[in-house]
C-alpha cells in the first residue's frame, strides 16, 4: 500500500520581509553560527587530546588549558548566533523545519538539557584545572564526557535539516534513531568533524601565537614556530582528509537537489580548497621565520571555500524542497478561499430555529450537567425548582459564586454569564423542573451553530 | 493540522513547555536583568567606600549568574522556541511572522549582551581592576542591554493576551503597541529587580563570613535594593492588573487553584499575599536589625520568591486560554477562522496526517482518536497530567459514559468552560471523538506522538493517481 506524499498547507501568514533578503540572511548568519560551532566542537577536542599527550609532555597540558580558555567564549558566541539563522528557518522553510522537529521531537528537545550540560561540564573542567591538577583521570574523564556530548548533538541538528528536505520520507520514519540513517546524515556529520578540527586548528595557528602572546614563557621549549606549524598540520591532514569526506557527502546527497549550478559552485570552492591546501603546505614546509606569513591568504581563501559551501548547500535545499512547496502554497491558497467562503456562510448564516434565551443558555451551558429526571453531574431540575422554588435570584447568586454541599458530586465551576441571561435560564430551569412547559418570551436568539453564550467571550466574535 | 503532532502523554505538552519557560524565567529576571544592575552598583559601592571585600561579592555573585544564564539561562531560552515549535507550531509561527524584525533585533541585542558580560566578567580581575571606573560603565552598559531583550520581549507576550489593533491594521507598530505592553514591562522591571536582591541576598549566605561585620552590610545592601524596588513592583502589579482583558480576568480563579479549588482562589489570593509579605518581613529585618538575622532564614524568600514567580507565569499563561494568541489561535493550534469550513468539511479532509478523509464504520474509533490528537492534544492527555479520562471520570463516575452526554459536553464545553477552545469538526467527527473517549474508560490506551510512532496520511487510491511525478520517491 503506498500512503500520500504528505502536502500540508503552507502558513497563511505572508513573510515579514523580501524572500531573498531572508534567504540572504539565512545563508550568512548560518556561516557565522557554524563558525563558532566549529572553534567550540574542535576545541573541546583539541583540549581533550592535548591534555591526554599532556600526561608525558607537560607543554601540552598547558596547551589544553590555553584551548579550554577559548572554548568558553566561543560556546556562548556559537549559541546566540544560532538564534538569528533559527529565526530565518523558521521564516523561510516552516513546513518542512517544524516538521522534521516533529518527528525527531524527543532529540529535537534533548538539546536543551544536552547543550546546557555540555557548557556545564566544559566549565566545570576549565575551572576545576589546577584543582585536580593531581588527579588527572578524572579531570580528563570531565573533559571526555564534555566531548561526548558535544558530539552527540550534531546529529540532532543533521537530522533534522536533512530530514526537512525530503517530505516523501516523512511517512517512513519513526523516532529520531531512524532519522539518522536517511542519507545522507552521516556523511554530513563526518564533513562537519574535519571541518571542525580545521577551523579550530588555523585559529589557534593566530591566536596562540599573536603578538601580545608570551609563547616561550607559557610553553618552555616551544616558539611560535613550534606552534603555528603544529596547528598548521592538523588543519592541513583535517582539509586534506575533506577531499574523501566532500566527495563522499556530494554523492551521497539524494538527486532531489541536484542541479548543475549547484555541481558549479561546489566545484569553485573545491578548487579554492586545492589552493588553500597548497599554500597551508608551504607554510608548514617555510622555515621558522617565515612561517605564518601567508596566514591571512589561507584564511581568506578558506573563507570563500566555505561561502561557496554554504551557498551551494542553500541552492540544494531550495532545489530539493521547490516542487513540494508550489503544492503547499497551492493548497494554502485554496484553503483561504474555502475557508473565508466557509465563514461568510456561518456569518449569514441560516437560522435553524429561534429559541428564547433561557433555553438556548441551558442547551449551551448548563445541559452537560444538569439534566431532567436524574442526577448527570449535578442536581436535577426537579431538584433544582424544588430547592429554589420561587426563587431565582438564589439561583443565580449560586451560579456566580458556588458553594460546596455535596461532597460526592465534583464542585460546581462558576458561570458568570451576565444578569440578563442568568434570569432567563434561572426561570427556564425553575418551570421545566417543576413539569411546566418552556414559554417563549421576547427577546429570543437564533440558534446559530457558533454562538457562544459567555459575556464578552472573544470565541462569539471571529475575525472577519 | 498541518504538522505531524509531538505528544508527551504522561507529563503533558503544558508541563514540558512550563518547566523549560518557568525555569528561563526565573534565570532572566533573578540573574539577568536583575541581577547586573545590583552587581555594578555592589561594585560602584566597593569603590566608593575603599572596601574590597564588596568588590569581591560583586565577583562572585557575578561569577554564579555567569555560570548559570551562559548555560541553562541561554538554552532554555532556545528551548521556549524549540518547545513551542513542538508544542504549538501554528502559535509560535503566527508571532514570528508578526514579530520578526522585532525578534531579529532582540537578537542583535542579545549578542550584544552576551560579548559584554563575557568582557565584564572575564576582565574584572585584570584589566578591570586598572580600569575600574570603565569597569562599572561596562556593568551598567551590560545592564542596560540586558534590560532592552526584556522591553523586546514583553511586547510579544503581552500581544499573545491582546492583540490591539493589530487585526484592523495588522503591522509589527500595531503588534508592538498592544495596551498590555507597557503595564507588563513597568510590573516585570522592578519585579526582575525584587527577584535579583533576593537572589543576592541568599548567595550573601554562601559568600560572606559568619557573624562578620561585613556579613551584616551585606545583608542591608540586599534587603535596601530589594525593598527599594518592592513599591515599583506593587505598582506595576497594579497596573497590569488593570489592561487585563475582562475574559481573562475571569479564568483567575481556575488558573489559580484549578477547577477543584477554584473556589479556593479567595485563600490562596491570601497565601500569596503571605508569601510576599514574608518576604518583604526578611528584607526589612534585614535592613533593621541584620545581626539578629540567622543565615538560614535568607534561604525562604528565595525559595518564595521563586515559587511566586513561577506560579505567576503559570496563572498568567492559564487565563489566556482559551487562546495561544489572543483573538488569532486557539490553544488548540486552529485558528478562529477555521472553524466555520471545519465544521462544513471536516477537521480529517484538512488534516494531513489522517489515514481516512472520511468516517465509516470500520473506522471510527480511528478517527475519534485523530480527532483527539489533532484537537485536544495541546493540552490534554489521556491518563497523565491534565487526562481527560480522569475529567470525564470526575464528571460522569464510574458507571458507563454515555455517547449523547459526552457528545453534548463536547459540543458545548466552551461555554461552560470558556478557557476551552470550541470543539472544531463536523457532527460526525464530533461524534467518532465521543466514541473514543467513551473507549477510553474501558480501554486508557497512551497516545502516541509523532515523535515516536511516525505519522500516516491516507492510502493512495489509485497507483500514480493523486501523487505529482515530481514527488515521486
Amino acid at each position: 500500500m503506498i500512503n500520500e506524499i504528505p502536502v500540508p498547507k503552507d502558513v497563511l501568514l505572508p513573510f515579514p520581509t523580501d524572500g531573498v533578503l531572508l534567504q540572504a540572511l539565512i545563508v550568512v548568519l548560518f556561516l557565522a553560527h557554524i563558525l563558532f560551532v566549529n572553534l567550540m566542537l574542535g576545541g573541546v577536542l583539541m583540549t581533550v587530546a592535548c591534555e591526554i599527550l599532556g600526561l608525558r609532555r607537560p607543554n601540552f597540558d598547558t596547551l589544553a588549558h590555553e584551548i579550554a580558555r577559548t572554548v568558553t567564549v566561543n560556546k556562548s558566541l556559537a549559541v546566540v548566533l544560532g538564534v538569528g539563522p533559527l529565526l530565518a528557518i523558521n521564516v523561510l522553510y516552516t513546513i518542512y523545519f517544524y516538521s522534521a522537529n516533529a518527528l525527531t521531537g524527543t532529540a529535537w528537545i534533548m538539546i536543551v538539557p544536552l547543550v546546557a550540560t555540555a557548557f556545564l561540564v566544559t566549565y566545570l573542567h576549565k575551572y576545576s584545572w589546577e584543582y585536580l591538577a593531581r588527579f588527572k583521570a578524572l579531570h580528563i574523564a570531565i573533559g571526555l564526557l564534555s566531548a561526548a556530548l558535544f558530539l552527540c548533538v550534531p546529529f540532532i541538528f543533521l537530522a533534522n535539516i536533512n530530514l526537512m528536505l525530503f517530505p516523501n520520507r516523512w511517512t517512513e520514519v519513526r523516532g529520531f534513531l531512524s532519522t539518522l540513517l536517511l542519507p545522507n546524515v552521516l556523511p554530513r556529520f563526518l564533513h562537519f568533524l574535519l571541518a571542525c578540527l580545521a577551523v579550530t586548528a588555523l585559529f589557534l595557528v593566530a591566536y596562540l601565537t599573536r603578538p601580545s602572546y608570551p609563547v616561550e614563557q607559557v610553553f618552555p621549549g616551544w616558539d611560535r614556530a613550534t606552534i603555528r606549524r603544529g596547528f598548521y598540520s592538523v588543519a592541513f591532514f583535517a582539509t586534506a582528509a575533506q577531499f574523501v569526506a566532500g566527495p563522499l557527502l556530494f554523492f551521497t546527497l539524494p538527486a532531489a537537489g541536484m542541479s548543475w549550478l549547484l555541481v558549479a559552485v561546489i566545484a569553485v570552492g573545491v578548487l579554492l580548497a586545492l589552493w588553500a591546501l597548497l599554500w597551508m603546505w608551504r607554510e608548514i614546509s617555510s622555515d621558522d621565520q617565515r612561517i605564518g606569513r601567508r596566514f591571512v591568504g589561507v584564511a581568506a581563501v578558506l573563507s570563500l571555500v566555505v561561502l561557496c559551501m554554504g551557498y551551494g548547500r542553500h541552492l540544494y535545499r531550495e532545489t530539493a524542497i521547490d516542487p513540494h512547496r508550489r503544492l503547499t502554497l497551492q493548497k494554502a491558497a485554496d484553503y483561504r478561499v474555502a475557508a473565508a467562503a466557509a465563514h461568510w456562510r456561518q456569518v449569514a448564516g441560516v437560522q435553524v430555529e429561534k429559541l428564547p434565551l433561557g433555553e438556548l443558555v441551558y442547551n449551551q451551558v448548563c445541559a452537560a450537567c444538569h439534566m431532567s429526571g436524574r442526577v448527570l453531574v449535578g442536581p436535577s431540575l426537579e431538584e433544582i425548582a424544588e430547592i429554589y422554588a420561587g426563587n431565582p435570584d438564589g439561583i443565580i447568586k449560586w451560579t456566580n459564586a458556588p458553594g460546596r454541599k455535596r461532597m460526592n458530586l465534583p464542585p460546581m465551576a462558576a458561570q458568570p454569564l451576565g444578569d440578563k441571561k442568568l434570569r432567563a435560564v434561572a426561570e427556564y430551569m425553575l418551570r421545566v423542573g417543576a413539569g411546566l412547559p418552556a414559554e417563549s418570551e421576547a427577546g429570543s436568539q437564533p440558534a446559530s451553530p457558533d454562538s457562544s453564550i459567555p459575556a464578552e467571550s472573544p470565541a462569539s466574535a471571529p475575525a472577519a | 493540522m498541518d504538522f505531524p503532532i509531538f505528544h508527551l502523554d504522561f507529563f503533558g505538552n503544558r508541563v514540558l513547555f512550563g518547566v523549560v519557560a518557568i525555569l528561563h524565567v526565573l534565570i532572566n529576571h533573578s540573574m539577568a536583568v536583575g541581577a547586573v544592575p545590583l552587581i555594578a552598583t555592589m561594585e560602584w559601592w566597593g569603590r566608593r567606600t575603599g572596601d574590597a571585600q564588596w568588590d569581591r561579592l560583586a565577583y562572585r555573585i557575578l561569577f554564579v549568574c555567569f555560570i548559570i544564564t551562559t548555560t541553562v539561562g541561554a538554552l532554555s531560552g532556545v528551548g521556549i522556541w524549540l518547545t513551542a515549535s513542538l508544542v504549538n507550531p501554528n502559535a509560535i509561527t503566527t508571532l514570528i511572522r508578526i514579530f520578526f524584525w522585532g525578534w531579529f533585533f532582540e537578537w542583535i541585542i542579545f549578542v550584544i549582551e552576551v560579548c559584554l558580560i563575557m568582557a565584564y566578567f572575564l576582565t574584572w580581575n585584570g584589566w578591570g581592576r586598572r580600569h575600574k571606573v570603565a569597569h562599572i560603565v561596562m556593568g551598567y552598559a551590560l545592564a542596560f542591554f540586558s534590560w532592552i531583550t526584556m522591553v523586546v520581549i514583553v511586547a510579544i507576550l503581552s500581544f499573545m493576551m491582546d492583540i490591539g489593533t493589530w487585526a484592523e491594521q495588522p503591522s509589527l507598530l500595531t503588534g508592538v503597541l498592544n495596551p498590555i505592553y507597557i503595564p507588563q514591562l513597568a510590573f516585570r522591571t522592578p519585579v526582575a529587580m525584587v527577584s535579583a536582591g533576593i537572589m543576592a541576598m541568599f548567595l550573601v549566605y554562601f559568600f560572606t563570613e559568619r557573624r562578620s561585620e561585613f556579613y551584616r552590610r551585606a545583608v542591608r545592601f540586599t534587603s535596601v535594593w530589594t525593598l527599594a524596588w518592592a513599591l515599583p513592583a506593587l505598582g506595576g502589579a497594579f497596573w497590569y492588573w488593570q489592561v487585563i482583558p475582562d475574559w481573562a480576568v475571569r479564568h483567575i480563579p481556575v488558573a489559580l487553584g484549578t477547577q477543584a479549588f477554584e473556589r479556593w482562589h479567595a485563600t490562596l489570593v491570601n497565601i500569596i499575599l503571605a508569601a510576599v509579605i514574608a518576604a518583604a518581613f526578611v528584607a526589612l529585618w534585614g535592613l533593621a536589625r541584620p545581626k539578629w538575622l540567622p543565615r538560614v532564614v535568607l534561604i525562604v524568600p528565595f525559595v518564595l520568591a521563586m515559587a511566586l514567580l513561577g506560579y505567576f507565569e503559570r496563572v498568567r499563561e492559564f487565563i489566556r486560554k482559551p487562546y495561544a494568541v489572543a483573538n488569532l489561535v486557539y490553544s488548540n493550534g486552529l485558528r478562529p477562522d477555521d472553524y466555520a469550513l471545519l465544521q462544513e468539511e471536516g477537521v480529517l479532509a484538512h488534516a494531513t496526517y489522517v489515514p481516512m478523509r472520511t468516517i465509516i464504520p470500520e473506522n471510527r474509533l480511528e478517527a475519534g482518536r485523530h480527532m483527539f490528537l489533532i484537537a485536544c492534544t495541546r493540552c490534554h492527555t489521556t491518563t497523565g497530567v491534565n487526562g481527560v479520562v480522569a475529567k470525564l471520570t470526575n464528571l460522569y463516575g464510574s458507571n458507563p459514559w454515555e455517547h449523547p452526554i459526552v457528545l453534548n459536553y463536547l459540543k458545548t464545553m466552551h461555554n461552560s468552560r470558556p478557557f476551552m477552545p470550541p470543539a472544531p469538526g463536523t457532527d460526525e467527527e464530533l461524534s467518532a471523538l465521543a466514541d473514543y473517549l467513551l473507549s477510553l474508560q474501558t480501554n486508557p490506551a497512551r497516545m502516541v506522538g509523532a515523535q515516536t510512532g511516525g505519522v500516516r496520511t491516507p492510502p493512495v487510491a489509485s497507483p500514480g493517481a493523486a501523487m505529482p511525478v515530481a514527488l515521486q520517491p
